[in-house]
């Protein structure tokens, strides 16, 4: 019965979004305000209908139906309620479900905003948003239903929604579990965070196929996609450090990020998602590039589709899959299809959208942020091409070929320092215009500070060039973001008379989105840190030894005490060693790598034990280890230099989001209050 | 003589004693032919041939593990590094190499992205060029003279207009 409801709403809500693209097209059409009308009331209705659908799901989840296929491969008995929630995105047809979900959500906000200055707009973006949602409510219906069940027809097992002639509905006695790697908590969120950075610049995109469509040439689309970019943006990088994080904690290889084909394709729209933003900016203090910002948020929506598709299907792994696959194609053609109809809009449209603005210096702030961009499309022309080539090579080889981690630091590498160069100069730089001596002027005082940045790791005994160099702009960066603060405090110092704090906050509240840019860039700097540890400074062993015995690993001695083999009340064996980290010959910590064996899916995880600090990590993973004797044991032991560093900078990165989408000046909302709504700015 | 007997039965049980000591230790510590870590190194440059993207140092499936063990042999035996990964690509073919071999159809993986950077390269470039030249304010480019105000209004200016159009806009 619940089943029947979930589908039944989920095909309900399939019939409402075509009627809602095909109302609002047709009411725009022939200016029948009516009908945009009740195509805005069909975006409205979709949400509740797809709620009702996955709630569904959610409920053959907690209820242990069994019978339902999709509950059976990804739940079990014993699994905790939080995990089965989390369950519903643990496999392609309840994935497909939320991302639809998420995004009806996102439609149904959408349409509460005031429309009124932007009528025009209005029915496409429904158009765009409901023909998202439709597309994949049609792959939920009728390719990957999650309600199919389980029929015995004629002593055969049959998968089916509808109840076959002369079928029984049979259920396994407990279902598959979810995959044990997807147990983790930074798994539990990493995937909403994805979907969130995914669903929500589909909101952007809607904004700027409008656009075109109309023909208004203005920013009001900029404008009023900003927001849902900048969170967009914000899930999206969050999704991407939750998902390193848990390969850091989980994958147990001593790193975080190994240019996967499904983590390539997270980072990919992350990539033009970030172009995006730059170029956004661009056009909103220059009204310049006007064409970029569309351009890439076309590139965005896309790698979006693709992104959703590969990161589930895993159908790229081989053309073989692919072509086997029902749904493989279907997406591809979807994405062309969207792909060249964006892109012949655009070029309908191109002379409208060109800009009068000349380029005057290639040191303004406008040519600067432009570098970057074209930076960021380098990098995602090599990892897509990077992700596709083996595909390619066994199309036209028949042979399947690996592009790994070598392939994409090459450029990787470069481009990073690029992005740090710019990020010297760029806060220095103004708009429109700015001369090398003018920069020179600016750049000296942080040069010199910068040069700690090269002195303190020569002293150190690092003898890298790449790395010195690295380091060196890092602090570059810094130096030049503390004097450029430190600078603007003592103007409006000299100019008001108030005590530190206030200045602080006042050079803060005057340029909010200038200093949040601060913030994330200082953030990225961060994260750059930990990057530069780990790809130069990291070094690793592994040893069998025994209870008592030692292993060594740069300044730090691990010394196994004993290991512990236990079952859990959820199912799990575990093998947890107990490990001493000594360092001078003092013991400094106590971590417990483990192994943990999940009964119900039959597959085990490997569990680091981490002493994390600001410096380093020690990183040991328990490989192997003698069952019955239990006196010895294999130990994989990484050292990870300066990796915490990647974690703060996520965090400094998330407060500058936040801080950019604080209400617009809080001592103008204060006076307003006082003095009534139409309190003007001071 | 019984002395020295004894001297020499000490010896020989203190020695035995020792080696039995030692034996456990040595074996753990290095095992009998290359350590785990140089195991490891060669493990590392290639990928697992069953599990997609995983290199075989990383990968926890009993295969993995066999070929670590192939690996410890061929080492054992005195093979280089070199040799050991065109054992495995002549077993698996290509794809146990992190990254495809600089031959035949293969070159295009790396010719491709190059093409791109440089094409777009020198198009930004001789794109800018144009466009600076095509610009009307001459004496900008050249060094600037005069004071730079293409726009006749300043960033606060315009942030300001930009605030009381957005304030308006929300209503």
């Amino acid at each position: 019965m619940i089943a029947e409801i979930g589908f039944g709403s989920l095909f309900i809500s399939l019939i409402i979004s075509v009627y809602g693209v095909i109302a609002a097209i047709y009411g725009e059409r022939n200016h029948q305000r009516k009908w945009v009308f009740s195509a805005k009331q069909a975006m409205r209705l979709v949400f509740p209908l797809l709620t009702l659908s996955i709630g569904s799901l959610i409920f053959l989840i907690l209820n242990n139906n069994f019978e339902v296929v999709y509950v059976a491969s990804v739940s079990s008995i014993n699994m905790p309620v939080y995990l089965k929630i989390t369950a519903i995105w643990g496999g392609q047809a309840g994935s497909m479900l939320f991302w639809s979900w998420l995004l009806a959500g996102f439609g149904f906000i959408v349409t509460f905003r005031k429309w009124d200055r932007d009528q025009d707009f209005l029915p496409w973006v429904i158009a765009i948003c409901l023909g998202t949602i439709a597309f994949f409510v049609v792959l939920n219906t009728f390719f990957e239903n999650p309600f199919v069940r389980y029929w015995q027809v004629n002593q055969e097992i049959v998968q089916s929604f509808v109840h076959p002639p002369g079928g029984i509905q049979v259920a396994p006695r407990n279902g598959g579990g979810l995959n044990p790697l997807l147990r983790h908590p930074g798994m539990i969120i990493h995937p909403p965070m994805q979907y969130l950075g995914f669903v929500a610049f589909i909101v952007p995109y809607a904004f700027a196929m409008a656009s075109l469509i109309t023909g208004r040439s203005d920013d009001r689309w900029i404008q009023l996609s900003r927001p849902w970019a900048i969170w967009a943006w914000l899930f999206l990088s969050l999704g991407l450090i939750l998902g390193a994080r848990w390969a850091y904690d989980v994958l147990g290889w001593g790193g975080y990020w190994g240019w996967d084909p499904v983590e390539n394709s997270a980072l990919m729209p992350w990539l033009s998602g970030t172009a995006f933003l730059h170029a956004v900016l661009i056009q909103e203090k220059r009204n310049m590039f006007k064409q970029w910002p569309i351009v890439l948020i076309i590139v965005t929506y896309n790698l979006v589709i693709f992104g959703t598709f590969l990161t589930r299907s895993g159908l790229l792994s081989s053309v073989h899959s692919f072509a086997r696959s029902s749904i493989g194609p279907i997406f591809l053609a979807f994405i062309a299809l969207t792909f060249i109809a964006s892109f012949w809009l655009l070029s309908s449209r191109w002379e409208k959208f060109k800009s009068r603005q000349v380029l005057t210096s290639f040191f303004s702030k406008e040519a600067l942020i432009l570098i970057t961009i074209i930076l960021f499309l380098g990098m995602l022309v090599t990892t897509f091409w990077g992700v596709i080539f083996p595909n390619i090579s066994e199309l036209v080889t028949g042979q399947k070929v690996t592009v790994g981690p070598p392939f994409y630091e090459r450029v990787a590498g470069p481009i990073l320092g690029g992005v740090l160069v710019i990020m010297v100069i760029c806060p220095l730089a103004v708009w429109s215009f700015v001369s090398f001596k003018h920069l020179g002027k600016l750049l000296w005082k942080p040069f010199i500070v910068s040069l700690l940045g090269v002195l303190l790791p020569i002293y150190g005994g690092l003898t890298k060039v790449p790395a010195v160099i690295a380091f060196w702009l890092v602090a570059f960066v810094l130096a030049v973001n503390g004097f450029e603060f430190i600078r603007r405090t003592r103007l409006r110092r000299r100019s008001q008379s108030e005590s530190l704090f206030q200045t602080i906050s006042g050079v803060f509240q005057r340029n909010k989105r200038s200093y949040s840019a601060i913030i994330i860039h200082v953030g990225m700097v961060f994260m750059a840190l930990g990057i530069i540890g780990i790809e130069f400074f990291q070094t690793e062993t592994q040893g069998t030894i025994a209870e008592g015995q030692e292993l060594q690993l740069a300044s730090y001695t691990m010394e196994y005490e004993q290991l512990d083999i236990f079952n859990t009340s959820d199912d799990r064996n575990v093998a947890r060693a107990v490990i001493l980290v000594k360092k001078d010959g003092q013991v400094i910590d106590e971590i417990y790598p483990r192994r943990d064996f999940y009964y119900d899916s039959n597959q085990q995880v490997t569990i680091p034990g981490v002493r994390s600090t600001l410096v380093d990590d020690f990183y040991t993973i328990l490989v192997d280890w003698k069952a019955v004797t239990s006196e010895g044991a294999t130990f994989k032991v990484y050292h990870n230099p300066l990796v915490k560093w990647l974690w703060i900078g996520a965090w400094t990165i998330i407060l500058g989001v936040v801080v950019t989408s604080l209400p617009d000046n809080r001592s103008t909302r204060a006076g307003s209050r006082t003095r009534g709504r139409d309190g003007h700015r001071n | 003589m019984v002395t020295e007997i004894k001297k020499t039965s000490w010896v020989a049980a203190l020695s035995i004693l020792l080696v039995v000591c030692l034996i456990p230790a040595a074996v753990y510590a290095q095992g009998s032919g290359p350590s785990d870590d140089e195991v490891n190194a060669v493990a590392k440059q290639l990928y697992c041939p069953v599990c997609e993207n995983i290199p075989l140092d990383a990968c926890g499936t009993t295969a993995c593990e066999q070929w670590r063990g192939v690996i410890r042999d061929r080492l054992a035996e005195g093979w280089s590094e070199d040799q050991i990964k065109e054992y495995f690509v002549a077993q698996y073919g290509d794809r146990v190499l992190a990254e495809p071999p600089r031959e035949g159809f293969n070159w295009v993986v790396y010719i491709v992205p190059m093409v791109i950077f440089v094409g777009g390269g020198v198009l930004f470039i001789t794109g800018i060029k144009r466009w600076r030249d095509s610009g009307q304010d001459r004496t900008l480019r050249r060094g600037g003279k005069k004071v730079p105000e293409p726009d006749k209004l300043s960033d606060d200016d315009i942030k300001r207009v930009e605030e009381e159009l957005l304030k308006r806009s929300k209503g």
